[in-house]
C-alpha cells in the first residue's frame, strides 16, 4: 500500500518537473548582446545621480563629517 | 498488483527522460541567445575611477553575531539583528540606539523595516516572523505590542514586507516562501520549489510588476510570479548555497552573492547568467550583496572579513574594504544611494560612504 503511494508521489513530483520545464523552456529570451546594452544604458543614464559612484560633495553627505579638526 | 507497479514505473522512466530532454532544450535555447559576453560589450564604457570610501560611523551595541540589517526609507534609521537575540533600531546619523527588543529566541536571521518607517518585522529560530509597531512612547513596552504574522515549519532567514506595511514576503529552511497578510496573519501565497533550505529573497522593484527572487541551499536561484505562487525562471549555475539575491535598479537582472566564493549575475530577459565576478584569490563565500543606485557598482560581504566592490559591467573587482574583524554577513545600500551599511559577526555596523 505505502510503496503504491510513494510511487503515485514519485509520479506526481516528475509531472510537476515536466510541466515545470515546459513553462520554462517556452518563455520569450533576447540575445545576450541586446541584454549587455540595455544594462549598460540603465547605468549611463543613472551614473551621475549615484552618490558612492561619482562622490557628492561633502556639505550633502550627511555621513561625510563638515568640520575639520583643529588642533588647540 | 504486479502489472500496476510495472506500469507506473514505466510513466515514471518516461516522465524522468522527458525532464531531462526539457532540461536539454533549455540549455539549447539559452545558448543560442548567447552572442557575446557583457564584459565584450562593457569594453567601450570608461573605466571607473579611484574610490575612497571609509567606515563612516561603527554601530555598537549588539552583544553577538549581527545576522541582517535593513534600512528605513527615510535614509537615515537602521533595523538589525543579532544572535543574542535582540533587535535594534539606530539612527545611523547619530549612531544612538531608538528602540531594543529582546526576541524569545536566538538568531534573529532576518529582519525588516516597514515602508511606512512604523514597523519592523523580525524572525529566527522561532520559526516564525513577527511584526512589533515603533512607538516613541518611553511607557510603551514594545514587546507587549508584537503580532505574530508568519509561520513556517523551519527557521525563518529572510523577511521584507512588499509595497505597503500590510504584506509580508518571508523564505524559509522549510524549502519555501510565503506571502502573508499583516493584520489577520493569513497565508495569501505559498512557493514551492526550492528542493532544500531557501536563504535569501529580494522583491522586484515596483515599476517590474509582481516578482521576487529567492536563492536557497539547492544552489538554485528562482524567479517568482507573487500572484500565481509559479516559479517563471529558475537558474542553476553556482556551485554552492546562494545566500543573497538582489535585483538590478531596473528590475531587468538580479545579482548573487554564494558559497562557492562568487558573485553572479543573471539577466531575466535574456534567461541566462552573463557575468561572474571572481578572483583565484577570493576563496570565502559571500555572504550579502547589494546594488549602488546606477547599478554600476555591486557590494559584496565576505566571510573572509572583506567587502569587495564589483564593476558590474567590466566585471573586475574595483577596491576591497577592510574593517570589520569577522565575517562579514549582511549589506544593503541605503535608499538613497549615499551609504551602505554592514554588518558582522565582530558584532557591529559600519556605515561606508
Amino acid at each position: 500500500m505505502s510503496s503504491k503511494t510513494t510511487s503515485t508521489n514519485n509520479i506526481a513530483q516528475a509531472r510537476r518537473t515536466v510541466q515545470q520545464l515546459r513553462l520554462e523552456a517556452s518563455i520569450e529570451r533576447i540575445k545576450v548582446s541586446k541584454a549587455s546594452a540595455d544594462l549598460m544604458s540603465y547605468c549611463e543614464e543613472h551614473a551621475r545621480s549615484d552618490p558612492l559612484l561619482i562622490g557628492i560633495p561633502t556639505s550633502e553627505n550627511p555621513f561625510k563629517d563638515k568640520k575639520t579638526c583643529t588642533i588647540l | 498488483m504486479a502489472t500496476d507497479g510495472l506500469h507506473e514505473s514505466e510513466t515514471l522512466a518516461a516522465l524522468r527522460s522527458e525532464a531531462e530532454g526539457l532540461k536539454g532544450k533549455l540549455e539549447e535555447e539559452r545558448a543560442k541567445l548567447h552572442d557575446v559576453e557583457l564584459h565584450q560589450v562593457a569594453e567601450r564604457v570608461e573605466a571607473l575611477g579611484q574610490f575612497v570610501m571609509k567606515t563612516r560611523r561603527t554601530l555598537k551595541g549588539h552583544g553577538n553575531k549581527v545576522l541582517c540589517m535593513d534600512w528605513c526609507r527615510d535614509k537615515r534609521r537602521i533595523v538589525s539583528s543579532s544572535q543574542d537575540g535582540k533587535v535594534i533600531v539606530w539612527d545611523s546619523f547619530t549612531t544612538n540606539k531608538e528602540h531594543a527588543v529582546t526576541m524569545p529566541c536566538t538568531w534573529v536571521m532576518a529582519c525588516a523595516y516597514a515602508p511606512s518607517g512604523c514597523a519592523i518585522a523580525c524572525g529566527g529560530l522561532d520559526n516564525k516572523c513577527s511584526v512589533y509597531p515603533l512607538t516613541f512612547d518611553k511607557n510603551e513596552n514594545m514587546a507587549a505590542k508584537k503580532r505574530s504574522v508568519a509561520m513556517h515549519t523551519n527557521y525563518l532567514s529572510a523577511c521584507s514586507f512588499t509595497n505597503s506595511d500590510m504584506q509580508i514576503l518571508t523564505a524559509s529552511g522549510d524549502g519555501t516562501c510565503a506571502l502573508w497578510d499583516v493584520e489577520s496573519g493569513q497565508l495569501l501565497q505559498s512557493f514551492h520549489g526550492h528542493g532544500a533550505d531557501v536563504l535569501c529573497l529580494d522583491l522586484a522593484p515596483s515599476e517590474t510588476g509582481n516578482t521576487f527572487v529567492s536563492g536557497g541551499c539547492d544552489k538554485k536561484a528562482m524567479v517568482w510570479d507573487m500572484r500565481s505562487g509559479q516559479c517563471v525562471q529558475a537558474f542553476e549555475t553556482h556551485e554552492s548555497d546562494i545566500n543573497s539575491v538582489r535585483y538590478y535598479p531596473s528590475g531587468d537582472a538580479f545579482a548573487s552573492g554564494s558559497d562557492d566564493a562568487t558573485c553572479r549575475l543573471y539577466d531575466l530577459r535574456a534567461d541566462r547568467e552573463v557575468a561572474i565576478y571572481s578572483k583565484e584569490s577570493i576563496i570565502f563565500g559571500a555572504s550579502s550583496v547589494d546594488f549602488s543606485l546606477s547599478g554600476r557598482l555591486l557590494f559584496a560581504g565576505y566571510n573572509d572579513y572583506t567587502i569587495n566592490v564589483w564593476d558590474v559591467l567590466k566585471g573586475a573587482r574595483a577596491s576591497i574594504l577592510f574593517g570589520h574583524e569577522n565575517r562579514v554577513s549582511t549589506l544593503r545600500v541605503s535608499p538613497d544611494g549615499t551609504a551602505f551599511c554592514s554588518g558582522s559577526w565582530d558584532h557591529t555596523l559600519r556605515v561606508w560612504a
